[in-house]
């Protein structure tokens, strides 16, 4: 399950309503190791405004390395393990005192539900004011909605791609050990896979590595 | 007519009651489909069943128990119906560290804790330690073994670090120490980035690990899903327990990589073979991880009231209260309504004191008896849920 987590941080002046300026610029970090990716978000969150945006890239020393930057936003693919790292950093300014929520528990219910919907969750400092956060999550969430829809299609065609090379190298070792033409080895493997109610790809992947072991 | 039902776990091996469960036909028995999703991380589980994208999932004991005292906040509070798992966690070092406790005299045996604690921290000042989540086990426990074993608390320096990170964190010198579900402490022994000090089991024979967690009042809506789940899950548990099954066990839970890891690995944890370190020293471990001897997935409200407790003192909250409010998250009560009628043995009563029993005892169930193995802290403390040490 790919989504995104929003975490908000932990900022002496973020957490404390007093010194938030509207004038001050919004400092994001996004981590992402995938440059390309890291690439199409920032893009996005130039569009959405001015933004101070910074990406890390290495998971080595996370926590301490948004610590030093102290941001108010982290964005992070939530299919990335190192988001309990962030956990982390929600706590680190005291858990009783709660300088952040779950996104989901803030009263804005639309973009509750686009963030729930694009499989999103988020963390905002209490005292963050909502419209300021509003577009940065709107640019995120497009952003990481094209994200998945491209990882998502890279998949399918590299499956294919792959199982049509196995089909291709079963054909090849039948037509070599049986000396058959390439129809009837087809023909031969999809009736195999057809009697055992395999896929044929499976069956073609099955005598590529056992003709593999035999060599 | 079957029932879906969405279940979220983490890929580690103490999911397997809910693996089992579905691969064996424990559900289906129970006319139920379960549709497993695996997670990345716990915060994304613990948000999956926050959203309703799942409607249980495994958890680490210590979340919903943290969610009910108000740390970590959320919208939705948890609860636990049974416990998945005891124990199931090592404690390993770097290699560093392991020569040093070497040369000094140590000698390795898996088992003593007091032991290892002192040689430990004789071998180093400061400790910094690797856990895979802010409220687990492994932290609270890392936390009573150290303290116990005379460390400051500023000689302790406990971060999270992602279970498949844990070896190359060990090997990249981030990390001295961690606590680790398995088979990722297997892992770091078996790329050499480490040697394995002892199981969680020789600081808390009987520490509940995992629970089956859902949104409080999810079980009390929908009585005919949760009591289907809870039987099937504890037959899963009763067939996970048993050693002969242990073999094909290890094969079904890292098959169509339900568990990315070889099947080899899953099965020292499983058996209680554990290779120590790398040039293959093996020890004998039995009670490593428990799915269900001695009731092993009743949710005592005793068990809760000690992670209460235990994260009330780290986190400076009141802690008779905080054992009080943690007691009602594990709920024995649903636990005793839908496991009797399967045949389950129910203890008699729903709080104990923890760590009192030296070794098995007899103690009286529903009905007839039920047999409690030994349960020690391994410092022999006692817990007394109704009278907390603050």
């Amino acid at each position: 399950m790919q989504a995104l987590l929003i975490a908000v941080a932990l900022s002496s002046r973020s957490a404390s309503p007093s010194c938030i300026c509207m004038a001050q610029r919004l400092s994001i970090i996004v981590v992402e190791k995938d440059r390309d990716r890291a690439m199409l978000i920032v893009d996005g969150l130039r569009d959405a405004g001015d933004f101070d945006v910074m990406v890390i890239a290495e998971e080595t020393g996370l926590a301490r390395r948004i610590a030093q930057r102290n941001p108010d936003l982290v964005l992070i693919d939530a299919g990335n393990p190192s988001r309990d790292v962030l956990e982390e950093l929600a706590l680190a300014t005291g858990p009783t005192e709660r300088p952040v929520a779950m996104f989901v528990d803030q009263s804005d219910g639309s973009l509750t539900k686009a963030a729930i919907e694009a499989g999103m969750s988020a963390y905002v400092v209490d005292g963050l004011r909502a419209d300021r956060i509003k577009p940065i999550l709107d640019a995120a969430i497009a952003r990481f909605h094209m994200l998945q829809k491209m990882r998502i299609e890279l998949a399918e065609t590299r499956r294919a791609l792959e199982e049509r090379k196995a089909i291709d190298r079963a054909k090849g070792i039948l037509m070599r050990a049986r000396g058959m033409s390439e129809e009837d080895a087809y023909a031969l493997l999809r009736k195999t896979a057809m009697d055992q109610g395999r896929k044929l790809a499976d069956v073609a992947s099955a005598l590529v590595l056992a003709a593999d072991l035999l060599k | 007519m079957s029932v879906t039902l969405r279940l979220g776990y983490v890929p580690l091996l103490d999911a397997a009651p809910l693996i089992i469960a579905e691969a064996l036909g424990f559900a289906e028995e129970e006319g139920l489909s379960l549709d497993l999703h695996t997670a990345p991380s716990w915060a994304a589980l613990r948000d999956m069943l926050v959203v309703d994208q799942v409607d249980a999932a495994q958890m680490l004991a210590p979340v919903p128990v943290a969610m009910a005292l108000g740390l970590g906040r959320g919208p939705v509070r948890f609860e636990a119906l049974c416990v998945l798992n005891l124990n199931g966690n090592v404690i390993g070092i770097s290699n560093a560290l392991a020569t040093t406790m070497a040369q000094a005299g140590y000698e390795f045996d898996f088992s003593d804790a007091r032991a290892a604690g002192s040689a430990l921290l004789a071998a180093a000042p400061v400790l910094r330690i690797g856990v895979p989540y802010a409220f687990s086990m492994h932290h609270e426990l890392l936390h009573y073994w150290l303290r116990a074993s005379g460390a400051a608390a500023a000689q302790l320096d406990i971060r999270t670090v992602p279970p498949p990170r844990m070896a190359e964190a060990l090997q990249a010198g981030e990390i001295d120490l961690f606590c680790v579900g398995e088979p990722w402490g297997s892992v770091a022994v078996e790329n050499g980035s480490g040697t394995l000090l002892l199981p969680t089991s020789a600081l808390w024979a009987r520490a509940p690990e995992k629970v089956l967690a859902t949104r409080v009042g999810w079980a009390e809506a929908e009585p005919a899903l949760a009591g289907p789940l809870l039987r099937a899950v504890w037959r899963a548990g009763r067939w996970l327990a048993r050693s002969e099954n242990h073999i094909i066990a290890a094969e079904l839970l890292t098959a169509q990589s339900r568990i990315g890891v070889s099947a080899e690995l899953i099965e020292r944890a499983l058996t209680g073979r554990i290779v120590t370190a790398p040039n293959g020293r093996e020890h004998l471990t039995p009670q490593l991880i428990e799915f269900f001897e001695g009731a092993a997935g009743f949710p005592w409200r005793s068990q809760a009231a000690w992670i209460g407790a235990s994260l009330a003192r780290r986190h400076g909250l009141d802690v008779v209260e905080a054992a009080g409010a943690a007691a009602d998250v594990f709920r024995s009560d649903l636990y005793r309504l839908h496991l009797r009628p399967a045949g389950a043995i129910l203890p008699g009563a729903s709080e104990k004191l923890e760590g009192a029993l030296a070794q098995a005892t007899a103690v009286p169930a529903e009905r007839g008896e039920l047999i409690l193995p030994a349960d020690r802290f391994f410092d022999a403390r006692i817990f007394d849920p109704t009278a907390p040490v603050r």
